[in-house]
C-alpha cells in the first residue's frame, strides 16, 4: 500500500512538474520513432533527414527527439507512449508496423497528434503518409529494358506485401513498354535491412543471368555485388552513388522533408488536421537520383517518362492491367486502377513467370 | 611483484554477497567515464537509466510488463541448467506457444464464445511449448543429439512457421495482405489489471511461477534430484536418479513456461499474431537466467533489472538524447562485471612479490 502510495505521489508529481514545464517553455516537441539505426544511408536515415531539415527550418521554435532501433513487436507501444510522456505533441512512426501500436496511444492521447507512414489505420489524432515509390520503380523499369542486355532483371524482394508486390508490378509494366519479353527472376530476402542476405540474393541472382539488379531492401549490399560483377543496379531510400559510381543508374530517393515541414507547420499554426496523404514525384515526396551510366537516349527517355508522370499523363496502373492469368483486372479508378486496388494489390502482371509466396 | 588469480579453498559466501554491488559499482563508474566522454553530466545520465524509471507508477508498470516474459522463461531455463540439460531453443518455444493459442483466438473470433477461451489459450500455449522442447529432449535420450543444436535449430524452424501462418491461412483478411492475423476478440487477450497501464494478468502470473520454482527447487525431491544430477551425475546415478527422466522434466516445464510466456505476449501487450512478437526473449531469458544465478528469487530481481535497463535506457534516449547504442554498451559491460566478478566467489587475487621469488 505504502509503495503504491509513494508511486501515485510521484505520478502526481511528474504530472504536474510537466504540465509547468510544457507552459514554461513553448517549444513545440516533435518525436520520431525509428525502425533501424540512423546510419548514413537508407530508409531510417531519409527520416532523419527530415528530422534534420526541421530543426534547420523552425530553429528553436520546435524540440525534436527520436528513438532510434525500435522493434515493431510488443516493444513499439512502450516507446511512443514514452515520448508522449515526455511532452511530445506531434509524433512521427515511421515504419509499417507501428500502426497498431500508434493507433492504440492515439486513442489514449486525443490531445497528441500522431502521423504513421505506409499504414491504412486512421484516426482523428492520427494521420497517414506514404510515398507513391512505385511511380519511381515505373521509371527504372523503363531503364532496366532498354539497359539489359539479357533481357533478365533481378528482384530483392523484402516481403510479399503489397507495398513490395506494387513495385515489381510496375518495374515490369515500365520494361515491358521498351522491352515485351522482359524477364525478371525475384528473391525474397525476408528482411528490409540484412546486407549478408542482400548479398547472396545479388549473386544468386546474377548467376541466374539476370543483369541489372533492383532491390526492396535496405542496404546497398546488391549494387556493390553488381559492381564487382561489372553489372547495372539501382540504389534503394538513399542516393548511394558512392557504393557504384559505375553502376547506379538512378535510385528512388524518399523525401519527407516538404511533408514533415508542412505538417509541423500546421501544428505550430494549430491548424492540423488527420489526413491520409499518398505524395509521389509530383509532390516531391519520391524523388530520383541522378540518371548515370546510361546512354544519353536512355537518359532523355528516363527524364520523359519522369516529366510525364508528373505531369499526370502517364499512370503506371493505367488500365487495362493484365494479371497472370491473362484476365484484365478490374479498373475501379475509371482510367487506371484506384488507389484502394493498388494499396491492396495481391498479384502479379502479366510476363511475370514467378509466384507471390504465401498465395 | 606479480598479481596471480588463485583458487580459494572453498567458495566465500561474503563475495557471493558482494560481487553484484561490486559489479553495480564498477558499472557506475566506466559509464560514468564513457558518459563523461560524450559530453553528458554522469550523474544525470545514471538517474535517467536508473532513478527516473522507478519514479512513476508507468514506468513501474512498464518494467513488470517487460519483466514478465524473462522470468517466466528464465525460471524454466534455471531448471533445466541446473540438471546439466541445455535448452538454448526457449525462443522458438515461446513462438510456438504464440502459434497454439493464438489457433483458438482466430478459430473463435467473432463466434461470440465465452470467457473460456483465454483459460484454454494458455493450457493450449505451455502444452505446445512443452511437445515442442520435448523434441530435442527425446533426442538427447534416445540418439545422444547435442540438446543445445538442436534445441536452437528448432528456433528458426518456429520462426518461419509463424511466418508462414500470418502470411498464409491466418491473415488478416481486411488487413491489405499485411502478415498479421486480426486483433484478437476482448474474451482472448489477457485482462489489464490497472485501468490505462499496460500492466496485464501475466505479471502475475510470473510471480506464481516464481512461487513455484523456489517450492519445486527448495522443498521437494524432484527439485533435489534436478540439482543432484546437474551437480554431481555420479552421486546422483549412485542414488539411483534417473537423469534421462529428469532431461525430458525439464526441458518439459522449461518449453511450457516458454510457451505460455509467449501466448500470454500475444494475448496481452501485443494484441494479435505477427512475426516479430519477441524481440529474442528466449535468448534474453538465458542471460537472465545466468544473472539470476539459477535461482528463482534471483532470477526475479535480474528480469526485473534487465528490464529496468530497457526502460532507462529509452528515457535516457529522450531525455539526455543519448544514442541507443550507448545503452547496449551500457548492458554489456554491466554482464560483463557481473560475470567476472563472480569468478571472485571460486577465486582470489594475490600479490607476489618477485623478492620472494628468487630461488
Amino acid at each position: 500500500m505504502r509503495k503504491i502510495l509513494i508511486a501515485a505521489t510521484a505520478v502526481m508529481l511528474t504530472a504536474g512538474a510537466s504540465m509547468f514545464g510544457a507552459s514554461a517553455a513553448e517549444k513545440l516537441k516533435v518525436g520520431f520513432i525509428y525502425l533501424g539505426p540512423v546510419g548514413d544511408f537508407g530508409w531510417t536515415y531519409q527520416h532523419d533527414l527530415a528530422r534534420q531539415a526541421l530543426v534547420k527550418e523552425f530553429g528553436d521554435k520546435i524540440e525534436t527527439t527520436y528513438l532510434e532501433n525500435v522493434s515493431e513487436g510488443p516493444d513499439a507501444e512502450r516507446s511512443i507512449e514514452q515520448l508522449v510522456r515526455a511532452g511530445n505533441k506531434l509524433i512521427f512512426t515511421t515504419s509499417f508496423g507501428y500502426m497498431d501500436p500508434t493507433l492504440k496511444v492515439a486513442k489514449k492521447y486525443p490531445n497528441v497528434h500522431f502521423e504513421h507512414a505506409t499504414g491504412f489505420k486512421r484516426d482523428k489524432n492520427m494521420s497517414i503518409y506514404n510515398g507513391r515509390f512505385y511511380e519511381g520503380r515505373y521509371i527504372q523499369g523503363v531503364i532496366a529494358g532498354k539497359m539489359s542486355k539479357s533481357g533478365v532483371l533481378g528482384y530483392i524482394g523484402s516481403f510479399p506485401i503489397p507495398e513490395v508486390v506494387m513495385g515489381i508490378n510496375a518495374t515490369i509494366l515500365g520494361a515491358q513498354t521498351v522491352n515485351p519479353n522482359i524477364k525478371v527472376k525475384i528473391i525474397w530476402a525476408n528482411t528490409w535491412f540484412d546486407p549478408g542476405k542482400e548479398a547472396d540474393a545479388a549473386k544468386a541472382l546474377l548467376d541466374q543471368g539476370a543483369d541489372v539488379i533492383m532491390q526492396h531492401t535496405d542496404s546497398p549490399a546488391a549494387m556493390q555485388i553488381a559492381s564487382e560483377r561489372g553489372k547495372l543496379a539501382f540504389g534503394q531510400d538513399s542516393e548511394m552513388i558512392k557504393f557504384g559510381p559505375n553502376t547506379q543508374l538512378t535510385s528512388i530517393m524518399d523525401n519527407w522533408a516538404p511533408y514533415y515541414i508542412d505538417r509541423v507547420k500546421a501544428e505550430l499554426d494549430g491548424k492540423w488536421t488527420s489526413e491520409d496523404t499518398w505524395g509521389g514525384l509530383k509532390s516531391k515526396m519520391v524523388v530520383m537520383a541522378p540518371y548515370t551510366n546510361m546512354p544519353d537516349d536512355v537518359k532523355k527517355l528516363a527524364m520523359d517518362t519522369e516529366a510525364a508522370i508528373i505531369d499526370g499523363k502517364l499512370l503506371p496502373f493505367k488500365c487495362p492491367v493484365v494479371g497472370q492469368d491473362g484476365k484484365e483486372v478490374e479498373c475501379k479508378g475509371g482510367t487506371h486502377l484506384d488507389d484502394g486496388q493498388v494499396l491492396g494489390m495481391n498479384f502479379y502482371v502479366k510476363g511475370i513467370d514467378d509466384k507471390i509466396p504465401g498465395k | 611483484m606479480q598479481l596471480v588469480l588463485e583458487k580459494r579453498a572453498e567458495r566465500s559466501n561474503t563475495i557471493a554477497l558482494v560481487s553484484p554491488l561490486i559489479a553495480i559499482g564498477l558499472t557506475l563508474v566506466t559509464m560514468s567515464i564513457l558518459f563523461a566522454i560524450l559530453g553528458k553530466n554522469p550523474v544525470s545520465a545514471l538517474a535517467a537509466y536508473f532513478i527516473a524509471p522507478l519514479t512513476d507508477s508507468y514506468s513501474l508498470q512498464e518494467i513488470a510488463v517487460k519483466a514478465t516474459p524473462l522470468v517466466m522463461i528464465a525460471i524454466g531455463l534455471s531448471l533445466c541448467y541446473l540438471a546439466n540439460a541445455w535448452n538454448i531453443g526457449a525462443e522458438g518455444q515461446f513462438l510456438i506457444g504464440a502459434v497454439a493459442g493464438s489457433w483458438l483466438a482466430v478459430k473463435t473470433q467473432g463466434t461470440g464464445a465465452g470467457p473460456w477461451v483465454l483459460p484454454v489459450m494458455l493450457l493450449l500455449g505451455a502444452a505446445a511449448g512443452a511437445l515442442y522442447a520435448l523434441i530435442p529432449a527425446l533426442c538427447k535420450v534416445k540418439f545422444g543429439a547435442s540438446e543445445i543444436l538442436t534445441s536452437l535449430m528448432l528456433v528458426y524452424v518456429a520462426d518461419l512457421f509463424l511466418d508462414y501462418l500470418v502470411r498464409g491461412p491466418w491473415r488478416d483478411p481486411a488487413g491489405f495482405n499485411f502478415p498479421t492475423t486480426a486483433e484478437f476478440d476482448p474474451v482472448a487477450t489477457v485482462p489489464i489489471l490497472i485501468e490505462g497501464g499496460r500492466l496485464h494478468l501475466g505479471a502475475i502470473i510470473a510471480l506464481v511461477v516464481v512461487a513455484a520454482g523456489a517450492v519445486l527447487l527448495g522443498k521437494t525431491i524432484k527439485g533435489f534430484e534436478i540439482r543432484v544430477v546437474g551437480a554431481a551425475p555420479r552421486a546422483a546415478r549412485f542414488g539411483g536418479f534417473n537423469s534421462n527422466q529428469l532431461v525430458l522434466l525439464t526441458f518439459a516445464i522449461s518449453g511450457a513456461l516458454a510457451g505460455m510466456a509467449g501466448i500470454i505476449e500475444v494475448a496481452g501487450p501485443v494484441g494479435h499474431l505477427q512475426p516479430g512478437i519477441s524481440p529474442g526473449y528466449g535468448f534474453t531469458a538465458i542471460i537472465v537466467a545466468f544473472l539470476g544465478r539459477l535461482n528463482p528469487v534471483g532470477i526475479l530481481i535480474a528480469g526485473l533489472f534487465l528490464a529496468l535497463t530497457f526502460i532507462g535506457g529509452e528515457q535516457a534516449q529522450i531525455a539526455m538524447k543519448i544514442p541507443l547504442d550507448v545503452t547496449k554498451v551500457f548492458q554489456g559491460i554491466l554482464l560483463f562485471y557481473v560475470l567476472a566478478c563472480d569468478s571472485l566467489i571460486l577465486y582470489r587475487f594475490r600479490l607476489i612479490f618477485a623478492s620472494r621469488q628468487v630461488a
